[in-house]
């Protein structure tokens, strides 16, 4: 929806009615596509329709369109490629739209106890060879094994408590300071923000071991724990 | 209460069918009412494990598309009379079974015996879903080796969600037969050791079948191993996993072997 604003001659008065009125009620007009109706003010003709534009534009109102104004005068402007809205016809408008005015007085509505949103995922089981636990919101827990062919792939950190032999896929959408642990380390790949490595690359020194993974700048890193 | 035992492995080859066999006829030696169910549709194997090859008019397939009654199509044991087969189809492949077929051929042997054993095909597709479909237990094949291991894991995943237990929230009672043990090659540590098997699957252990020949033997004339040499080591080690699916508490034994002086001195390799 955009809101049509509609400026009344004289200009001057209007704008700093209009500066307390955003004053008060800061934001009313944030993002909001507005349209100019000009048609008040090119009945007394005093005031330049572009210079209109512009003191609205200063005041980051998103313009989108003008309408009741004789396009021919924008020409050479900035405002030349402003969309030109056909004069209102009648019953285009809606409704005017006041600009609510702040009630102080009021209590604002008690913020509704809303369950925050889970940032943990428990497993309290095995996960089996083809399973695929996918929890992008945050960490995960597993208390049980991850056996071969099973993968974990969580938007935080990864915690084991169990034996790792499958897949820990930790910070998926850009989180480098993610990390995996697991009580036994016996994995087949291990990731973190879209870096990952294979067995291959970590050899068998840790095999068997608790151990954290992390990313230290753009390097995956695996050390034990104890 | 009838009870539904799946036997399963997820791998081919690791010895679902000649344990469903040998495990059925054990459990039918003891009195009970057992009948075994091929769902290895297209690929029939059953039959000629159990030696009933020669007497097969009607199958599974007749039977849950309604073309023959259950009582036509049931084999009884010439060796054991409260044994029974439920042949697969050969002609037929695994989109002949219908779920609705299935659930109600299952809930009509319900009313006849006190095991129904199903021996399920190889893989997790369509025979294999249905096979477990309406299982309150579960055996689960595992040879000790790594393929093997991993598949019965993902079958153990699919026993605990794709089961009609499982979707009504309770769980199907599963157990880990390890067949084709060899005693020997386990010493050279050149097999899965049976606890590196237990500590990946997690599940309670219900027997160790050792690598014989005997069952080999059993399978060529067409008679589970139980029946055909009773007194042999497999043949005991079946007997003993059926009484402990019937709740008997006996304590499994590893298989080992008698060793010869050569592999006294060289059969243990340096870990």
């Amino acid at each position: 929806m955009a809101l049509i604003v509609a400026p009344e001659p004289p200009f001057d008065a209007w704008l700093v009615a209009l500066d307390q009125q955003m004053q008060r009620s800061a934001g009313f007009f944030a993002g909001r596509p507005v349209v100019v109706n000009l048609a008040a003010l090119a009945e007394t003709e005093d005031d330049d329709p572009a210079a209109v534009l512009e003191a609205l534009d200063a005041r980051d109102l998103r313009i989108i369109g003008v309408e009741g104004a004789d396009t021919a005068l924008l020409r050479g402007t900035r405002w030349a490629n402003t969309l030109a809205i056909a004069p209102a016809r009648e019953g285009r408008a809606d409704r005017a739209v006041d600009i609510p005015e702040p009630q102080a007085e009021a209590p604002s509505p008690a913020p509704k106890p809303e369950a925050p949103p889970r940032a943990a995922l428990l497993i309290d089981r095995a996960v089996r060879s083809g399973q695929s636990i996918v929890f992008e919101e945050g960490d995960v827990t597993v208390i049980g094994p991850v056996a071969s062919g099973a993968e974990i792939i969580a938007g935080g950190s990864i915690h084991i408590y169990g034996t790792l032999r499958g897949r820990a896929i930790a910070g998926l959408l850009g989180r480098p300071d993610a990390r995996i642990f697991c009580r036994k380390l016996a994995a087949e790949l291990l990731a973190i923000d879209g870096l990952y490595r294979t067995a291959d690359h970590w050899g068998d020194g840790l095999h068997g071991k608790a151990v954290q993974i992390w990313l230290d700048d753009k390097t995956l890193r695996l050390a034990a724990l104890d | 209460m009838a009870k539904v035992l799946v036997v399963t492995s997820g791998k081919g080859g690791v010895g679902k069918t000649t344990s469903s066999a040998a495990l059925g006829a054990a459990l039918a030696q003891t009195g009970q009412n057992v009948v075994v169910v091929d769902f290895d549709v297209g690929l029939r194997n059953l039959d000629l494990i159990m030696g009933a090859e020669r007497r097969v008019v009607f199958d599974l397939v007749n039977v849950v598309q309604g073309d023959a009654k259950l009582a036509q199509a049931l084999i009884r044991d010439k060796r054991v009379e409260t044994l029974s087969l439920l042949p697969a189809s050969q002609t037929r492949d695994k989109d002949a079974l219908t779920p609705e077929g299935v659930e109600r051929v299952i809930d009509e042997l319900r009313a006849k015996f006190d095991w129904i054993v199903c021996d399920s095909p190889a893989g997790i597709e369509r025979g294999a879903t249905l096979a477990m479909r309406h299982a309150d237990m579960a055996v689960v094949v595992t040879n000790p080796e790594v393929s093997s291991v991993r598949d019965s894991d993902r079958i153990i995943g699919l026993l605990d969600s794709k089961t009609a237990k499982a979707e009504a929230g309770e769980k199907v009672e599963k157990h880990l037969l390890l067949t084709r043990y060899d005693a020997m090659r386990a010493a050279r540590g050149e097999m899965l050791k049976v606890e590196d098997v237990l500590e990946i699957l997690a599940i309670p252990l219900l027997g160790i079948i050792p690598d014989s020949e005997e069952v080999l033997r059993a399978s060529n004339v067409g008679c589970p191993v139980t029946l055909h040499n009773p007194i042999s080591a497999p043949a005991r080690a079946y007997a003993d996993a059926a009484r402990r699916l019937m709740g008997e508490i006996i304590e499994v034994v590893t298989p080992i072997e008698r060793k010869g002086l050569m592999s006294r001195l060289f059969g243990r390799k340096v870990a």
